[in-house]
């Protein structure tokens, strides 16, 4: 909202300022390996492209899916399988999770943008339920146990993705390429459109736009990224199971997108960052870790309601003599 | 600050200098990583610790003169995190040991992490045979019970029992499917008769239609092949259908004591199930029992009692192979017998597999029990080579060899 309002000086302080972010960001995230643990680290950017794609679905395009899971957990199966039983190299392991994603998404999406609001994240938790099912019945899931022992392979045939280092940067690629393509679609004509669809409907279709075109565009492509995310985190773990399709982690990616900053590309790194963090740090603590991530989402719904980067971007714009 | 430096020292030289010291890094650290927050927080939870902590006071506090240490993390059921804490306990903190793993899906991944990094896990809350069949490790353990133990004492100990007609009520998944169909197996082999199966979906609240094809079934037996909430569920309804009092027995197959204590005899009250322990069994488990009483306020069930056994029998296995390197102790692990309060004279397998009895119990009815906490009576015991699959018969090629 704030980008349809600002002057263009504004906007150019404020690109600096994001430009400035994500160069410190992509200086951090290569050094980091060196000073933390590379496995936490390769989580946290699975999750944190996660939330991006599914932030450029709820806030750029105003869409909220409650069933995100399928496509995250969907293609973690896709690709544990393809590597474990079909012996595929990793790339290719990797992309066969994006593509059954991707599909995962048309379908869903299909169904889903028909209907407005509650609606929509009605049918998208309903048919990502459907899924779930799928998936503890389907045996190639293996049910409980999830598909165990997921070797990582050799990328392209030769650098060995059993080494902690190697397999980071393979992330770490994975990620940049995922959030630099939702920039770029957001900051194209095409997210325009999607953002204009988000602030009027109507206004958009009366423009002349297939607005439900738009949205299904969107719908996949935000699919897509949340599967890249899935597919390399069952070759980080090295297994895919139950935990990522319930619809508990589609809830998970939603409270991280919300605490980050909606509709911010940074907005949805951090929070995953966050909220990963703490369930790793709180794990080993005497405190209950969902209380106390509840705890913080009430207190950042109640305090600073456009999330942790939102509020601190909302907060700079302002001190630079913004109208607002 | 010293003693960070100091500690980062002693890392050092440990990871440059091939195993000279008898125990690595002067520290034996034992993980206990299970659910401490979600739905397993009373199958073991935070009680597995209290009970670790009790089994190293109970040793001494040291072995070979070194400080046994328990430290302890909330997986929160998913894997990932579980698998994140495993790795970084090897790696960074000099865990010698992680145990308890409580679900099947933790349990696997952190057994192919201890394997992949040679550590010894030694598992006490997960059911899947797995653990010591097709994925089976040198270094790891199960402790306590597994899916075809409770199978075998439910589904073939019953019926000498005299259930011998049989009704499931199965929840449909893979899960469900196996627990009915070995338990079916073993009620069969043993003249037993299944008269029909009927599924339900997972996590339903409504039972009433699958408890009244049960009921009218006739069959004397209703085996629930569900777990958790489904199982509980399952029984609060069949209690107001009446079904206990009418004669038909329930029959649990994967139920412990601390779900009976959540229950309350009232409804649980007839419910046959297995479990590998039991604290009023003899004067031993009673001892220890009380003792754990007093510190958790509850009673242990197998989960927490196997987890005590467990920790306990990984020191053992240490003073007397002298060393805590891995190799060394898994061969005392495989070879020593098990005598402690949990488990009598039991054997472990080349799988892994601990060969404790396990027990055919039947929950009182609330005018029995005499004590808070007096939920059972022993209907028979069945001795650990039968409840469990043989070593050579469990597709670990660990045995073969």
């Amino acid at each position: 909202m704030a980008d349809l309002t600002t002057t263009g000086i504004e906007r150019q302080t404020r690109a600096r300022t994001e430009w400035l972010l994500v160069g410190l960001g992509v200086a951090a995230l290569v050094a980091a390996p060196f000073f933390l643990y590379p496995i936490f680290l390769m989580k946290m950017l699975c999750f944190a492209l996660f939330a991006a794609a599914f932030n450029l679905l709820l806030g750029y395009t105003g869409l909220l899916s409650f069933g995100h899971a399928a496509f995250f957990g969907g293609a973690a199966y896709f690709t544990a399988h393809a590597v474990k039983e079909w012996g595929w190299t990793p790339e290719f392991g990797v992309l066969l999770g994006v593509l059954g994603a991707a599909a995962l998404g048309l379908v869903i999406g299909f169904f889903a943008i028909r209907r407005q609001g509650i609606y929509f994240a009605m049918i998208t938790l309903a048919l990502a339920q459907m899924f779930y099912f799928f998936c503890v019945q389907a045996p190639f899931t293996k049910g409980e146990d999830g598909i165990q022992g997921v070797p990582r392979g050799h990328l392209f045939g030769f650098i060995d993705l059993s080494v902690p280092l190697n397999m980071y940067f393979f992330v770490l690629g994975g990620f940049l390429i995922g959030v630099f393509a939702v920039w770029r679609i957001v900051h194209s004509p095409f997210g325009m459109i999607l953002k204009s669809i988000r602030e009027n409907e109507n206004r958009a279709t009366s423009l002349g736009y297939s607005v439900a075109r738009y949205k299904l565009a969107a719908f996949v492509m935000s699919a897509t990224l949340a599967g890249l995310a899935g597919a390399m985190k069952a070759l980080v773990f090295q297994f895919a199971t139950l935990t990522d399709v319930t619809w508990q982690m589609s809830g998970e990616v939603i409270l991280m997108t919300l605490l980050g900053g909606i509709g911010t590309m940074l907005g949805p790194i951090v929070g995953a960052g966050l909220v990963v963090t703490l369930q790793n740090y709180l794990a080993t603590s005497e405190f209950p870790v969902t209380v106390i991530t509840g705890a913080i989402f009430m207190i950042c719904v109640l305090l600073f309601r456009r999330g942790i980067v939102g509020e601190i971007l909302a907060r700079l714009s302002r001190g630079e003599g913004d109208a607002r | 600050m010293k003693l960070l430096a100091l500690a980062s020292m002693a890392l050092m030289t440990a990871t440059v200098i091939p195993a000279m010291a008898q125990v690595s890094d002067e520290k034996v650290k034992i993980g206990i990583l299970n659910d401490q927050s979600g739905v397993y927080a009373d199958f073991g939870g935070k009680w597995s610790y209290e009970a670790a902590l009790m089994a190293v006071e109970d040793y001494g506090g040291t072995v070979l003169d070194k400080t046994v240490e328990v430290i302890t993390a909330d997986h929160q059921n998913k894997p990932d995190i579980a698998s994140n804490i495993a790795r970084q306990w090897y790696d960074t903190e000099q865990v010698d040991a992680i145990m308890e793993l409580t679900t099947s899906s933790v349990a696997l991944a952190v057994q192919g992490i201890s394997k992949e990094k040679k550590k010894i896990n030694m598992v006490t809350g997960a059911a899947t045979t797995e653990l010591t069949g097709a994925q089976c490790s040198p270094y790891g353990f199960h402790w306590a019970y597994d899916t075809h133990a409770l199978a075998v004492g439910t589904g073939g100990a019953l019926v000498e029992q005299g259930g011998d007609t049989w009704f499931f009520l199965t929840a449909d998944y893979a899960f469900g499917y196996s627990l009915e169909e070995q338990t079916g197996n073993f009620a069969k082999s043993k003249g037993g008769e299944i008269l029909g199966a009927v599924r339900h979906p997972l996590a339903t609240t409504d039972f009433s239609s699958f408890l009244l094809q049960a009921q009218a079934s006739g069959a004397n037996v209703i085996g629930l092949a569900n777990a958790g909430l489904d199982t509980a569920n399952a029984i609060k309804q069949a209690a107001e259908f009446g079904i206990v009092a009418g004669g038909q027995r329930l029959a649990a197959l994967l139920f412990t004591l601390a779900e009976v204590h959540g229950l309350g005899l009232e409804a649980a009250q007839g419910l046959t199930l297995t479990e590998g322990f039991y604290w009023d069994r003899d004067d031993e488990s009673r001892e220890f029992s009380r003792r754990y009483y007093e510190r958790t306020n509850r009673m242990p069930n197998m989960i927490q009692a196997g987890t005590y056994s467990a920790v306990t029998q990984y020191l053992k296995a240490i003073d007397k192979a002298g060393t805590d390197e891995t190799e060394a102790v898994a061969k005392e692990l495989h070879e020593m017998p098990v005598n402690d309060l949990f488990a009598r004279d039991a054997t472990v397998g080349a799988n892994g597999r601990l060969l404790n009895d396990m027990y055919l119990m039947e929950v009182k009815a609330p005018a029995d029990s005499e004590e808070p906490w007096d939920y059972y009576n022993v209907l028979a015991t069945i001795p650990g080579e039968e409840a469990y699959i043989k070593p050579s018969e469990s597709g670990c090629s660990l045995v073969s060899q």
